[in-house]
């Protein structure tokens, strides 16, 4: 509704303690790692805890992203495939200055410029067709969903690409190593997490993006450059597009047609869960972070165990993320008109 | 990149097709429709490859002999290419890969009510009798070589984890044979999880299986692509040492480990892409030999080890 949503609506009416709208997601969470636990104590073993929370940060990068694109009141469905399209191109290029520079950071770093160039690129063309080209969000990512898809899969004659092995021994340490104990990834992660906490919260960029979100004729009058500030949401997306894209191709070194595939409903699902409001105008950076590490868990659970029939994990999921959701909203739902 | 000179004859096809302008109507005496699912994995990105490998190698053979081939993103894109071979580009035999079985029986059935010749390869329709030639590979051979492998290198005796592939008839039937070719001896298959025939998955996958368990003697992947994520999931747990790990398909990446001795993968077992060249091959014979060209041809999934994957080993197709 607004950026003013009453936080403390639950308190009020002074049976509930807990304010679900916020913590919400991370009850959840709680309940889903106590699952976890009773179903196999390996759970908590610190490897399966740092494979799962690397594991988490691709679609966690791009969710924190995509929090902006929705809280502004935007959608996009192009980050899986533009995750596979600038992975495949990061490949090409690697492995073709690979003669020129040599299997060392000069390589690496070329690969790794290109994905940030792509990523704002991408990102800014996205935007700049939904706000010039006053055409709805669905439809334009919709239609670049399928152009970075079948560009890859172009780029890769429909095969898979594959870095250099000597370019990979380089790259590799940048998934797989870890700093004070915690994975690489994690750490990005952490830092995109914490800049976008800061932006949205604390700036007038995340001010507008609420603003936006909840209505976007008042900003206008209220002399908001919306379509700036909406452009700018999916530029953002797209930088975080790319940097979970250059954390992503070190852990296997190729690219292929199945790179990223739903990628971008296992980030708006994230974003869902975590609290943000997906017509827009409000968001919420943890709750986002908290949602994508639990789409992680689901399937870490559902692998630590065969008592559920394989067949079954999409049900499992599908029901997990419809009580999440549920938690968060049913505390406040009664609390609206 | 340069578009290759196929991608531009075949979006001329293509085109002229829709115009209803058949290029080369005139002078070819057989015009054979292949129909193919579009490269979205690497294993079809195989079959894309080898399809027009053999559509370059038999035209130049058979002048009288021209091919038009078309990729389609899912069944009902294939149902209507199917529509459009038979009245737009006339065609004279069909070489069909389905999407999947049950979607196109009844598309592929009202193409044979036109006479015209019609090869399934690899998954067969849900109705008998509609094709003249069946190409496939053998799914449960195929399981069975994996388990037989991994039975023998085993003593009979040890942990395998299995990865599985999207949860499809072909899976069943691979898990089958592998699960026959163990029957009876102290193999334990510790669980079985779907990686769905690809690299990602299979990388996580077999994270969880590492955490889960301590002793694993063998990995079945079931496919190359699952291989590649198992190899990497198994490097950083640093147990190379204590595993091996059987793929499955014949993809390059894995036939040169295999070439070179890995010791992490020293087998492959092979269900090729390139059956769909086989197939056309086949369908070619039906129109220039004078011997009968009906029934079934299964290929064999033999067990490719480092003595024979050279003849496995095409380093320029993309699979």
């Amino acid at each position: 509704m607004s950026n003013v949503v009453p936080e403390h609506k639950s308190s009020k009416r002074g049976t509930v303690s807990i304010d679900f709208k916020t913590w919400g997601p991370f009850v959840a969470l709680v309940v889903l790692a106590l699952l976890g636990v009773l179903i196999n104590p390996a759970f908590l073993g610190l490897d399966n805890l740092a494979n799962m929370l690397t594991r988490s940060a691709f679609i966690g990068i791009i969710a924190v992203g995509a929090t902006f694109v929705i809280t502004a009141g935007g959608l996009d469905l192009s980050v899986g495939s533009m995750a596979a399209f600038i992975a495949g191109v990061m490949i090409i290029l690697m492995n073709g200055v690979l003669e020129q520079f040599g299997p060392g950071l000069v390589t690496v770093s070329i690969g790794v410029g290109a994905s940030l160039i792509l990523g704002v690129g991408a990102g800014f063309i996205n935007g700049i067709v939904t706000t010039k080209g006053r055409i709805e969000a669905f439809i334009v990512t919709l239609g670049t969903m399928g152009i970075y898809r079948s560009l890859v899969t172009y780029l890769a004659d429909g095969g898979t690409l594959t870095l250099d092995w000597n370019v990979r021994d380089v790259y590799r340490p940048v998934y797989y190593d870890s700093l004070l104990g915690i994975p690489i990834p994690v750490w990005v992660f952490l830092f995109v997490a914490v800049t976008g906490y800061i932006l949205l919260n604390y700036t007038r960029f995340g001010r507008y993006c609420f603003a936006i979100g909840s209505n976007e004729k008042v900003a206008e009058y209220s002399a908001i450059h919306v379509d700036r500030v909406k452009t700018l949401t999916y530029v953002m997306q797209g930088v975080c597009v790319s940097l979970a894209t250059i954390i992503y191709v070190p852990r296997l070194g190729s690219a292929s047609a199945a790179t990223g595939v739903l990628w971008e409903l296992e980030a708006i699902a994230a974003v869902i869960i975590g609290g943000t409001v997906l017509k827009g105008g409000h968001g919420r950076i943890w709750g986002t972070v908290v949602g994508a590490i639990m789409l992680t868990m689901i399937g870490n659970i559902l692998n630590l165990t065969d008592a559920i029939s394989n067949y079954l994990n999409g049900t499992v999921q599908g029901i997990i993320i419809i009580v999440a959701v549920y938690l968060q909203r049913a505390a406040w739902r009664k609390g609206e008109p | 990149m340069i578009m290759p000179s196929i991608k531009t004859t075949l979006a001329a096809c293509v085109t002229s097709a829709a115009l209803g302008l058949p290029a080369f109507a005139a002078a070819q005496e057989y015009t054979i429709g292949v129909s193919i699912p579009a490269a979205t994995h690497g294993w079809t990105g195989g079959v894309n490859y080898h399809a027009e490998e053999a559509k370059e190698r038999l035209e130049s053979l058979y002048p009288d002999i021209s091919f038009t081939i078309s990729t389609a993103g899912n069944p009902g894109e294939q149902a209507n290419d199917l529509e459009d071979l038979v009245s737009l580009r006339d065609i004279d035999a069909l070489v069909i890969l389905p999407f999947e079985s049950g979607p196109l029986t009844d598309p592929v059935r009202r193409v044979k009510e036109e006479d015209i010749f019609v090869t399934v390869v690899d998954r067969g329709l849900t109705q008998d009798g509609i094709e003249d030639l069946y190409v496939a590979g053998n799914n449960h051979e195929m399981g069975r070589v994996s388990g037989e492998y991994i039975h023998d290198r085993l003593d009979g005796e040890g942990n395998v984890v299995v990865l599985r592939g999207i949860p499809t008839v072909i899976d069943d039937e691979r898990v089958e044979g592998f699960q026959s070719a163990i029957e009876g001896s102290d193999i334990e298959i510790l669980d079985m999880q779907h990686a769905n025939w690809n690299r990602d998955d299979g990388f996580e996958v077999m994270q969880d299986f590492l955490s889960r368990f301590d002793d694993i003697d063998a990995v079945w992947a079931q496919d190359d692509d699952t291989a590649l994520g198992v190899i990497e999931a198994v490097r950083q747990a640093e147990r190379e040492d204590e595993l091996f790990i059987v793929g499955g398909a014949g993809m390059k990446d894995i036939i040169k480990r295999v070439m070179e001795g890995d010791e992490l993968v020293p087998v492959d077992v092979l269900y090729p892409p390139a059956m769909i060249a086989t197939a056309m091959d086949l369908t070619v014979q039906h129109f220039v030999s004078n011997g009968p060209v009906v029934g079934e041809y299964i290929l064999g999934s033999p067990l490719i080890t480092e003595d024979n994957a050279e003849q496995y080993y095409y380093p320029d197709s993309p699979f």
